[in-house]
């Protein structure tokens, strides 16, 4: 059989080029980070400068500084870069229009996923670490994020007041504290200065206990920010046996589909010995097993 | 000006890789076939003329040996464009306006399979200011892809849909590279390679050979019955910088087909040389073919894609459709450069 013979084969040309004083002037001017477009004769502003525009008029030599950060106008998200691709990462090719430049530059962003792309999205320039004065003296660009970060940071020294404290007081024990209207007799978890319906001050303080009832509940499927749980996780309402008002808290230790209204709960406590003046000592609330309450037990809590 | 028609065309089936052959061994098959249609010899030929990048073989001077496939002693009148054969057929129409000869012998070869092509048409980019980059061909048909999206000109199925015709109409085309009945939502589940493009609506990277041969006035009258006159023919390209071009309009193609008249009577059938799905869209606009048009029976650069001898194919089906009595008038078309940005077409007439 005559087999056709086959060899790996490299064609290298090692031409050096020559620049000349508007590509020459751009490119050498990228070693010392400075970015500068040239003037066309009707007063447009390309980068990167060309010796003739597309009318075949000269350029007219002059130069003007340019911010370097630009506007994409049409860009391709690479996956899988190629051999000879500026990145081994994925990244975007993109026409990059320089602030104040009238043309646009084939260059590259490095904007980590492609959902971070879009045709008109701000980019800045990043420079090079060794620059040679080539238009890889550009590294790439990379987005600006068209929001600012504003943070605000402020020292405060707060004060529970009375009846907070003597809730806080009370977890600290492992005990859940109520205030109530000696007159109304409604009993309200936390204690608050006054009964809401009464007016009066609620002067007395009852424990109560840490079974109650789970009068409503949801189920958080989404993030935000700030969230200190993984989702999906349940938070409930529960009106402890002996108070009149619901405190808030995770329902966990049942499945999701199996959480309902009426559905008796216990807290979960931390260990003793990690207790603070806070509620965070119970961990969340759980099913005791006992039968569901009545609807009409608990309606007037809703 | 004088009357020139095409009056015959040859092709090598359009290939992954045609292992067993050199650029001669390509070159005579076609041209020998193509002369032999019309009962010529390269002996009658006045003028041949070929296109292609010496950059696929990686050769040098590779259509210098692509000569040896032809009968070239005594010396014969010969030249070369590295572009695609559509353009050495251009040349050869305004050698034939001298006056002096009749026929003249056009060819091209592409063989893909030895090169790394996208790389290579990075060489087409600018040295200074895009060459370094590593811009490859698909990437750099990409962002015009996403411009037109951008610009609520086309979307992807509209590409996917492109190529599910075009690969239809290559069933019928014996001398396809890939065909069949692809469907659209299937293609539009294929991961991208250069986003918006996925893989199908990029073409294949064929291996092929193809010629055709011109004549003049009463010799073309006398070579076949029913000569495809070249009745109009021009070429514009636009600026290097792609950042000097809106990407999603075809300015130098539109002015192209004014000037070649397209316009001037009804087109049965275009053979456009749209390598990339969304190339059609745009060229369609520039050139005003509308629905009546039959575009690319043949299947297109999608089907089959020898780069420098698919533009040439194109002007050959064109060709055959009038020079069999199928088509009354038709459009050729052949694009050269980065993202459309030169190009030629050609109106074909029966009569």
């Amino acid at each position: 059989m005559n087999e056709i013979l086959s060899a790996p084969y490299v064609l290298e040309y090692t031409y050096t080029r020559s620049t000349g004083p508007v590509v020459g002037r751009f490119l050498e001017n990228l070693r010392y980070e400075v970015l500068e477009g040239v003037k066309t004769v009707d007063g447009r502003v390309l980068c990167p400068p060309l010796e003739y525009d597309e009318e075949g008029e000269p350029t007219t030599g002059e130069f003007v500084p340019l911010r370097p950060s630009g506007t994409v106008k049409s860009w391709s998200w690479v996956q899988e870069p190629r051999k000879g691709h500026p990145f081994d990462r994925p990244f975007a090719w993109a026409l990059i229009q320089i602030d104040g430049t009238d043309n646009a530059m084939v260059h590259v962003v490095d904007a980590g996923k492609a959902k971070r792309m879009k045709t008109g999205m701000r980019v800045r320039l990043r420079w090079a670490d060794e620059k040679n004065g080539t238009i890889r003296d550009i590294a790439c660009f990379e987005p600006i994020a068209s929001y600012l970060p504003g943070p605000v940071h402020l020292e405060y020294n707060v004060n529970p007041g009375k009846h907070y404290t003597a809730y806080l007081r009370g977890l600290q024990e492992g005990k859940l504290i109520g205030g109530r209207d000696p007159e109304a007799g409604k009993v309200y978890v936390p204690p608050r200065g006054a009964d809401p319906t009464t007016g009066n001050p609620t002067s007395e303080y009852v424990e109560v206990a840490d079974i109650g009832i789970l009068t409503t509940f949801t189920i958080i499927r989404i993030p935000f920010e700030g969230q200190k749980l993984t989702p999906p996780y349940c938070f409930g309402a529960i009106v402890l046996d002996g108070a009149d008002s619901p405190i808030y808290h995770l329902i966990s230790g049942v499945p999701h589909d199996e959480i309902r209204m009426g559905m008796r709960v216990k807290a979960k406590w931390k260990p003793r010995d990690e207790w603070e003046t806070s509620l965070e000592n119970i961990l969340y609330f759980e099913p005791t097993g006992e039968p569901d309450a009545p609807f009409d037990s608990y309606k007037e809590h809703l | 000006m004088r009357d020139v028609a095409i009056v015959s065309f040859s092709q090598l089936p359009s290939v992954k890789a045609i292992e067993a052959a050199d650029e001669p061994e390509l070159v005579q098959p076609v041209t020998s076939d193509a002369m032999k249609q019309v009962g010529l010899t390269q002996d009658d030929i006045g003028f041949t003329c070929s296109g292609s990048t010496d950059y696929l073989p990686g050769r040098p001077f590779s259509f210098v040996a692509a000569v040896d496939g032809l009968k070239a002693w005594p010396p014969i009148r010969e030249s070369h464009v590295e572009m695609d054969g559509a353009f050495a057929l251009y040349e050869a129409w305004v050698r034939l306006m001298h006056g002096d000869i009749e026929t003249a012998l056009v060819f091209s070869f592409g063989k893909c399979s030895l090169a790394p092509v996208p790389d290579v048409l990075n060489l087409q980019n600018d040295p200074y200011y895009v060459q370094p980059l590593g811009l490859d061909s698909i990437s750099a048909a990409a962002l015009q892809a996403q411009a037109m999206i951008d610009g609520g000109k086309a979307t992807e199925r509209d590409f996917a849909e492109v190529v599910a015709r075009n690969r239809k109409n290559a069933i019928d085309n014996p001398n396809a590279h890939i065909k069949g009945d692809f469907s659209v939502d299937a293609m539009l589940d294929e991961p991208y390679i250069s986003s918006p493009l996925r893989k199908s609506f990029c073409p294949p990277l064929s291996d092929s050979a193809a010629a055709i041969v011109l004549a003049v006035g009463d010799t073309a009258k006398k070579l076949v019955k029913r000569p495809a006159w070249i009745r109009g023919f021009d070429h514009r390209t636009e600026p290097h910088a792609l950042g000097q071009r809106d990407l999603t309009i075809s300015p130098s193609s539109k002015l192209a087909a004014e000037k070649a008249g397209v316009g001037r009577g009804k087109v049965d059938v275009a053979e456009l040389h749209a390598p990339f799905a969304h190339q059609e869209i745009i060229l369609r606009e520039a050139m005003g073919l509308g629905d009546g048009v039959r575009v690319n029976p043949s299947g297109g650069a999608l089907a089959a894609n020898s780069l420098m001898t698919a533009g040439l194919i194109r002007f050959g089906e064109a060709a055959n459709r009038v020079l069999c009595g199928d088509a009354d008038r038709a459009l050729a078309h052949t694009t050269n450069g980065v993202c459309l940005q030169h190009n030629l077409i050609a109106v074909l007439e029966g009569e």
